[in-house]
Formats: structure tokens, sequence, C-alpha cells
């Protein structure tokens, strides 16, 4: 008599029961990406599946998902949702996180793909599958977000495209193409440890919680639709180092180091997350050394804590983040400001209430190192001088960030290192980013730099606009000051706002 | 230390060798204590321009914008070559001062502090 099986059952079915032992094909040679870096399984039996679901109960629980967002999504355009964010600077925000987080939503979607397909356990490769799925709703999800803010507000027309050109963009495009270009084993502890488990929080947290409370509930949408997903990506995370660790002592100092590089990396990444916290929200949710530290030194602290039994600990110079956190999103804005001739997006300077708040936020350094600069900017935009650098920046050979951090322990110089390999020399703005390149000098000697690849001729010319129109943005629309965008222009107009003369100094220029 | 890699000696072609620059060479410029400028610079020229060209036309052009830079008297600049002493003599070349492709100078200038000490 035939019964039908329980959900226990069904999943043991469909993982370990399709594990079969190959009989005329070796498994290095079905497998051929599971030695080479270094990592010893045992037994991948023991892999503990941190959610056991089946496929059937993955589409029906997506599928739920969907129906509520999209109709959301419908709501929102019909009733032009856009017109109820706190203020148009607020879709700046909005432009950098769907122009350099989308496509990584992408990436992820085949780097999970490509590792599921690699690993030679079937539980692993279940669990990446689906991650891979959940990715590419990610981004379609965010692709409706983009295709509705795309009809009013500049900047996010061509984003595929941009991903692959624009010189900040190039900052998370080699993040994630340094990932997938790694092994399978590199990938998963950079993806699902150290960015989806250590770091995500501040990824997701703030910035949905910054859409809430900025009236943007397109975002806050496809935020929510994600959670459920990216709980699961985290568990998926924390299960994998786990495993590893367990499985071989010889796989601890392999991990070690995979942690202490996509930890950095993730810090420089999420530089471009706490500038939009400090800068970009018209009304903020907490700081980024607020968040820094709930997120970081007390969540990650006692994670690393728990996996000290391993023989696991912190990852290298988080020290520096701790000094860190005080500077680096003001450093960070001040680059897009001096080059935001050259962006997608526009930057502005802080109002007074703004300022206070940043002074009151950073009480140890904001007012003495980084008010007075923003004050005379303002003052200069105000008598129709606007600083714009006229100058392409140094930029770190491995985050790819304009050189702009400043030295641990001496907030006025800049930070400098730098590596000579094979006959060339290579810059680096951290002990952090210099360590990676000195570990991998072949991979990362190869690194596509925007500014130097303008100097070499390939990105259309040598001007401003020749550049811009090869990365596809509309010089004089995308780019500049907030204050003399067709953004603001449209906004007053849909708000039925006076333009007022004094408030967009830039207008003549 | 090598690439862990899956091909067996793995190598990678480097982009910015200084070949691939038609002529001229990059190197990068520091004015110190003057963090308005968000980060040091790139410059691309060709190794024979004279080091005097700098002085005169490119840097004026690059910091120009800064209330300092009336304050700047060469006679008296203080600069680094990769990180060592360095006393350019304005009438010979980059080359002929030892700046190579991606060399970093640094100048500070004496009293200069940035917009009102701050380092800015």
């Amino acid at each position: 008599m035939s019964r039908k099986l329980n959900l226990r059952e069904r999943y043991q079915r469909m993982t370990r029961d399709l594990a079969w032992e190959p009989s005329y094909q070796s498994k290095s040679d079905i497998y051929p990406q599971m030695e080479f870096e270094g990592i010893k399984i045992e037994d991948w039996d023991k892999w503990e599946d941190p959610f056991r679901l089946t496929m059937d109960a993955y589409w029906k629980y997506q599928a739920e998902k969907e129906r509520k967002l999209y109709s959301i999504i419908d709501a929102f355009a019909q009733n032009n949702g856009h017109l109820n964010v706190t203020d148009a600077r607020y879709v700046n925000a909005l432009k950098l996180f769907l122009t350099g987080v989308s496509p990584l939503e992408y990436a992820a979607h085949r780097g999970f793909a490509m590792v599921g397909r690699q690993f030679a356990g079937v539980g692993t490769q279940v669990a990446c599958q689906m991650q891979s799925i959940d990715e590419l709703r990610h981004v379609q999800t965010q692709v409706h977000t983009i295709s509705h803010y795309n009809k009013y507000f500049n900047g996010f027309h061509d984003f595929r495209h941009m991903h692959d050109r624009v010189w900040y963009l190039s900052v998370p495009k080699s993040f994630f193409d340094d990932a997938m270009s790694a092994g399978p084993f590199e990938f998963i502890t950079a993806i699902s440890f150290s960015f989806e488990y250590v770091l995500t929080n501040l990824l997701f947290m703030p910035f949905m919680s910054g859409a809430a409370f900025n009236g943007d509930m397109a975002t806050v949408t496809f935020g929510f639709s994600a959670q459920s997903d990216e709980s699961r990506h985290m568990t998926l995370g924390l299960e994998v180092i786990k495993f590893m660790a367990e499985q071989h002592p010889d796989n601890i100092p392999i991990i070690q180091k995979w942690i202490d590089k996509w930890f950095w990396r993730g810090y420089r990444l999420l530089t471009l997350v706490g500038m939009m916290m400090d800068y970009m929200l018209p009304k903020k949710v907490m700081s980024w050394r607020e968040a820094w530290e709930i997120y970081f030194e007390q969540n990650g602290g006692a994670l690393f804590e728990d996996l000290a039994r391993y023989g696991l600990r912190m990852p290298k110079y988080w020290e520096q983040t701790i000094e860190g956190k005080d500077h680096i999103t003001h450093q960070a804005w001040g680059i897009f400001y001096n080059y935001t001739h050259a962006a997608a997006f526009h930057t502005w300077i802080p109002d007074d209430e703004e300022l206070d708040w940043l002074s009151a936020k950073y009480p140890d350094t904001f007012d003495q190192y980084y008010r007075p600069r923003f004050e005379y900017w303002r003052e200069q935009a105000e008598a129709g001088n606007r600083f714009y650098n006229p100058t392409l920046p140094m930029l770190c050979q491995t985050c790819q960030i304009p050189m702009g951090f400043t030295e641990p322990g001496n907030p006025t110089t800049i930070g400098f290192r730098a590596s000579d390999f094979d006959g060339n020399r290579y810059h680096f703005c951290s002990d952090g980013c210099k360590d990676i390149f000195d570990n991998e000098p072949q991979k990362f000697c190869q690194s596509w730099m925007p500014v130097h690849q303008i100097y070499q001729g390939n990105c259309g010319g040598a001007t401003v606009p020749d550049v811009l129109n090869w990365y596809h943005l509309n010089f004089g629309v995308d780019n500049f000051d907030y204050a003399q965008s067709p953004d603001r222009q449209h906004w007053q107009q849909w708000k039925g706002e006076p333009a007022e003369e004094s408030d967009a100094p830039d207008e003549a220029a | 230390m090598a690439v862990k890699a899956i091909t067996p000696d793995y190598k990678g072609e480097a982009p910015d060798s200084v070949e691939n620059f038609h002529g001229n060479i990059m190197f990068h410029v520091n004015w110190e204590k003057h963090l308005m400028f968000c980060a040091p610079l790139a410059f691309a020229m060709p190794p024979d321009a004279p080091f005097s060209t700098l002085l005169e036309e490119t840097l004026p052009t690059a910091y120009g914008y800064h209330p300092d830079w009336k304050k700047v008297d060469w006679s008296t600049v203080e600069w680094t070559l990769d990180h060592e002493p360095f006393d350019p003599k304005h009438d010979a070349s980059l080359e002929e001062n030892g700046i190579v492709h991606r060399s970093l100078l640094r100048f500070t200038v004496p009293g200069a502090e940035g917009i009102a000490g701050s380092g800015s």
C-alpha cells in the first residue's frame, strides 16, 4: 500500500538518494574543482542541511511571496508612489543601490549555480541551487523597481551597461568577479559566510529601514520579500564554515585567510552603504558608526567567540574598522562630491540640520576634520563656484576605491601602501588591501582599473563628456550637483514647490 | 606567494604596464594636508616632460581651486618621491628626476594646513 511521504522523507529522497556512486566516471572528473583550493572534505554526509526545504515547498513559498510583492509594486505604480518619498535627494541613494547591488544579485545567481554544480555533496548542491534561484528572483524584483523609478528620475536607464564600465561601479563589480573567479570553497566562504552572514545586516537593515523611513514602499517591499530568503542564506553561510572546519584541521588556516580577505573586501564595499546612511537619506535611520557597533562589534564579536572553538579568530585588521567607523563615510561622501560630474547620481552639501546631526553622531571627528571642508564647499557653491575635482584620482589596486582613506591614527594623512610585482608597482589604501594583493598578485595585477583605462585611451576619449558617453550617462542630466539637476526641477514641479533661485546656485553654471 | 589556480603555473597579464600608456608614464601626486582633494591624483605624461611643466601647468590646474594655493612657493616646498626625501631639478625631465611609471610624489607647503587648519 502506498503512503504519502512526509516532508522530511521527501527531502531525503531529493537529496541523499540522488547521490549515487558513479560507476564509469571518476569523482575527480565529475567534480574537477574540489581539490585545488586545499580544502579537505572527508564525509559529505556530515553536511547538516540548515533548511530542509523540498522543491515543491520552495516553489509554493516563493510563489506566495511573489504574489504579494507584485500586487504592492502594481499599487505603488498606479498611485504614483514615488511622489511619497521624503525628497528627491533620497532617490540618489536608490540609484547607487540599484545600479551597484542589483547586478551583484544576478552575479550571485550565476555564482551559486556554478558552485552548486561543483560541490561533491548533494545537500550542498541543493542548498546552492535554491540560493541561485533566490538571487535570480531578487534581481528581477529590483529590476521592476528600477523600471518604475526610471520613468521619473535620471540615472537608472542602463544599469547593466554601466556596471561594466562606470568607475565607482567597478568597486562592487570587482568584489563579485573576485569571488566568482575563485574556487567553489572560497566563493561560498566569501559570499555565504563573510558577506551574507557577517555583513549582510549592514546592507539590508539600514537600507530597508531607510527606505521605510523615507516613504519608499517599492524598495521596502522587495526588501521584505527578500528577507526570508536572506535568513536562509545566512544560515547556509554559518553551516558552510562549521562544516569545513569540522571536516579537517588543515582547513582552518585556509578558511581564516579567506575570512581575513573577504571581511576586508566587504568592509570596503560597505563604505558605500555607510555613506548612504549618513549622507543620502533625508530622514536618517542611524549612523554608520552606530550600525557598525551593533552589527559588527557586538554581533560579529559574539560570532567569532563562538567560532574560537574551531581555532578561528576575528578577521585581521578588524581593529582598524573600529577607528575607521568615525571617518570612512565622510571620506566617501567627499570622494563623490569631488567627482559627481562623472557619476550617475547627484551629490550635495548636507543642510545645517544634517551637519548638526553628523556633528552629534561623530563628536570626536566631524567638527574637527570634516565640517570645515563641507562648509567651505557650500560657501563656494553659493558663490557660483561649486567644486569639482578636475583630475582623475589615484585608485587602490584591490578595492578600486579612490585612495581617500586616511592612515589609522592620523586623520589628516592619506594611507599609502605599495607592492612591486613582476616589474610593476601597485598601490593600496590599507594593510588589508595590500595583503589581499600580496597573497594573489597573479590575480590582482589583472584588475581593470577605471582611471588607468581612461589614460590608456580605452574609454571613449579624454574628456569627461567622452567618457560619460562611453558609460552611457547623459552629460548635464545624470551628473553634477543635485542643486542644478533636472531631477530637482521635476520634483519641485510635481510637488508644486516654487523653484527658488537662492536654492539653485549652480543653475547658471 | 603563488595563486591557487586550477591551471598549472597560472599567470596573469598586467594591463597597466607602461607600454600600454602610449609613450606616457602614469604617476601620482598628493598635496599633504589638503584633503578637500579627496584622494591623491593620477597623471599621464611623457617621461621627457620637464619637471617645471608639472609645477607651472599641471599642478596649478589640479590644485589651484584651493585658497592655500597662493601660499605655494616652490623654493620652500618639501617633496618626497616614493617615500624618500626628494629635491627636484626643475629644468630636468621627469625621468631625469627619477620619476618612473607608478611613482608617488608627495609635497608639503610650509604654513598651509588646509581650510581652517583642518587638513582639508
